[in-house]
């Protein structure tokens, strides 16, 4: 707990910070008032999150632009962050494209492009990431993976076997710095609705970007392994996980 | 993009909608099939086919949440379009500011309440919404983005202003916001007998109170017609000594009947009528019971059943208040329909800002009605007479039935209104009441 209360005073690193569920989180985080580091690829964007957030409480909003498939250009941002948080502590990495699978499947290139924003380019920025920690041996570092990469399904295994590996990589990450003292946080979140959906009914199944946002704050702060958001989803991914392949082949959902 | 049901509020309409959104400012109009129209769409909660495009696209505005400035010594807030006034109220109050006009639901965005230039209980004191925005972003199909304010692109904003979102889309706007002491308020509630007594009641407290409202039993008749609770209330500096604002309740499903019918309505307004001993009373409250009792109950909507329910608001203008209010509360008291939320109110003189603005200087009356088909609409047909005959007009958000005849009798300003509706939007509601527009329906 104390050292939870120690991180919270150096804020907190997003990556994807107007993503959906990051903006949401990153406004529980600005309420209590911990100061951010907001990273995101649209300039425009990035800057009315950030004015917003240091309307809502955070006492000290910095932000800049990354296109994390610019892998060179993580070591500077990751420096940047460190001098203003006065520290690299918690770290929120919540980019990621939900990828096209129809178009995937006729293209080579554009499969490699989403496997490279969704699993590569996490994986380049944890390895600094980890190294930067280790070396205070302090902090927590969460990511959004996603349900998806427990099993991979035919309408979306690009997507799912990207975050698979963001997925299996937290897990040797999470064993590597636990004795650093480092948390590694593997958030996946279920169904998701967005505003885009708002307007219609959906089922019991889709879960409103704050409630997502509550669970990640929730974990971050203590330091969890892995969470499922909302938490039914751990049964659920389970269940699907038992199915044998040679009936899981034949479903169509 | 994939087409959805979208219902309105009362839950009598519901139609196929093409879904588009803004996830932020900067976006661009988005383009939809041609021939198709959008419409600027925040929370849904107005009642009939105002936010509604049968068979076109909607452009949803709620991702629009975010703050912009706030000038803490001045009150002026600039804010996204899809903020809701609750969220403005949450991060204004405990810097001493209040939004100068609130409706009856917190639940509306900023958007919204513009473009239904919406009223509140402090009406004769401080006119409509709209007359406290100090400008906005229109967002046109075109592309274009002009800003328009009383004194900047002027007969813009009064068309945008009560323009029902058929001007373009809202992207933002700056707001005047009103010094307050503090989240609580000394509420008086008097209790009348008779019409007359309202009339009286009301000379006397809008001279001393900044928010006054009435709710009317509206199934007495004769001696006792018109008969009511007077609520007036200011702003004040001690605290409640209730703690409210605390979790409320929900409606997690819809009803499979009305729950509101002729038996729960008599009891609840003998209940309420005489729900406090003393016939007048006077209490420190918590602004949210006060500005948004139904507020507490989420999907309160549900209670009224699959068929929903339709809400009858017109303002009976000027001099002819008190009589023209007798006849139409007699019409529903004989009608038996009787309506659970019957509100009562006088609009002060202040003229609206906006082309389309429903509020004028006179008596404005909401009623509730669950939908039993032909029964109620017989009810609103003559309620429509003596709307008409008395030159009033029903309010476009509250209204998902009212004849093109009425709607072009009270608001004669259409026509020209007309002319700055954005060529990409429409809505079911424009095309029933004026017969304009490309019918998305029959494409």
């Amino acid at each position: 707990m104390r050292a939870g209360l120690r991180e919270r005073l150096s804020g907190t690193l997003v990556i994807g910070a107007t993503s959906a569920i990051a903006e949401a989180t990153a406004r529980r985080l600005a309420a209590r008032g911990d100061p951010l580091y907001l990273v995101a690829r649209d300039g425009e964007r990035l800057g009315a999150v950030a004015a917003d957030l240091a309307m809502r409480g955070s006492p000290r909003v910095g932000s800049e632009r990354l296109d994390a498939n610019d892998l060179t250009a993580h070591e500077g941002m990751l420096e940047r962050a460190e001098r203003f948080l006065g520290g690299l502590d918690r770290v929120l990495i919540a980019y990621g494209t939900l990828s096209d699978q129809k178009a995937c499947e006729d293209s080579v290139a554009l499969t490699l492009r989403e496997l490279h924003t969704n699993a590569l380019s996490v994986v380049a920025l944890l390895t600094l990431l980890a190294n930067r920690l280790a070396q205070r041996g302090s902090g927590t570092i969460a990511v959004i993976s996603s349900v998806a990469g427990d099993r991979g399904r035919s309408a979306n295994y690009v997507y799912g076997s990207a975050k698979a590996l963001v997925t299996t990589f937290l897990s040797g990450l999470r064993q590597r710095l636990s004795r650093k003292g480092v948390a590694v946080v593997t958030l996946k979140p279920g169904f998701v609705d967005t505003p885009m959906t708002a307007a219609f009914e959906k089922g019991w199944m889709w879960a409103k970007p704050e409630r997502v946002a509550a669970g990640i704050v929730k974990a971050m702060d203590r330091r969890a392994g892995v969470v499922y958001l909302p938490a039914f989803w751990r049964p659920i991914m389970l269940l699907i996980r038992l199915i044998p392949e040679r009936i899981f082949r034949s479903l169509g959902f | 993009m994939g087409s959805h049901v979208v219902s309105s509020w009362g839950n009598v309409i519901r139609a196929e909608h093409a879904l588009y959104r803004l996830r932020s400012r900067f976006d661009r109009f988005p383009q939809v099939l041609p021939g198709s129209t959008v419409l600027p769409f925040g929370n849904g909660r107005s009642y009939g086919d105002s936010c509604l495009n049968a068979g076109g696209a909607l452009l949803q505005t709620r991702s629009l949440d975010r703050f912009i400035r706030f000038d803490r010594d001045n009150g002026v807030l600039a804010c996204e379009a899809g903020v809701l006034l609750a969220d403005v109220l949450r991060f204004a109050l405990p810097c001493g500011w209040f939004l100068p006009v609130v409706p009856g639901t917190a639940y509306v965005t900023v958007g919204g309440a513009i473009a239904n230039d919406v009223h509140g209980k402090n009406h004769h004191r401080t006119g409509t919404f709209g007359g406290h925005v100090r400008r906005l972003e229109l967002l046109r199909s075109s592309g274009e983005r002009w800003l328009c304010s009383p004194v900047e692109n002027s007969e813009w904003f009064a068309a945008t202003v009560g323009g029902l979102g058929l001007t373009g889309a809202i992207t933002w706007a700056e707001l005047q916001l009103r010094r307050v002491p503090g989240p609580s308020m000394d509420v008086e509630t008097v209790r009348f007998a008779s019409l007359d007594r309202f009339f009286a009641l009301c000379d006397e407290s809008d001279r001393q109170f900044e928010y006054t409202v009435s709710w009317i039993d509206c199934l007495a008749r004769g001696r006792r017609l018109g008969r009511g609770l007077l609520q007036r209330a200011n702003h004040i500096e001690s605290a409640s000594r209730r703690r409210s604002g605390a979790r409320g309740i929900s409606v997690p499903l819809m009803s499979p009947v009305s729950l509101v019918n002729a038996a729960t309505l008599r009891l609840f307004n003998t209940l309420h009528f005489y729900r406090r001993r003393a016939a007048h009373t006077r209490d420190v409250t918590d602004f949210r019971p006060f500005f948004f009792p139904l507020d507490r109950i989420r999907h309160w909507n549900r209670l009224y059943g699959p068929r929903g329910f339709y809400q009858y608001q017109c303002v009976l203008p000027g001099r002819s208040g008190p009589e023209v209010t007798a006849r139409l509360l007699e019409t529903v008291a004989r009608s038996g329909l009787g309506s659970f939320l019957a509100v009562l109110k006088r609009f002060g003189a202040l003229s609206s800002p906006g082309m389309l603005s429903f509020p004028r200087e006179g008596v404005t009356v909401a009623l509730d009605f669950p939908n039993k088909g032909p029964f109620v609409e017989r009810l609103f047909r003559e309620l429509d007479e003596v709307v008409g005959a008395a030159g009033g007009r029903l309010y476009p958000a509250k209204d998902g039935r009212m004849p093109g005849e009425l709607f072009r009798s009270g608001y004669p300003q259409w026509p020209q209104f007309a002319r700055y509706i954005d060529p990409g939007c429409s809505s079911s509601f424009w095309r029933r009441v004026t017969g304009c527009g490309r019918d998305s329906e029959s494409a």
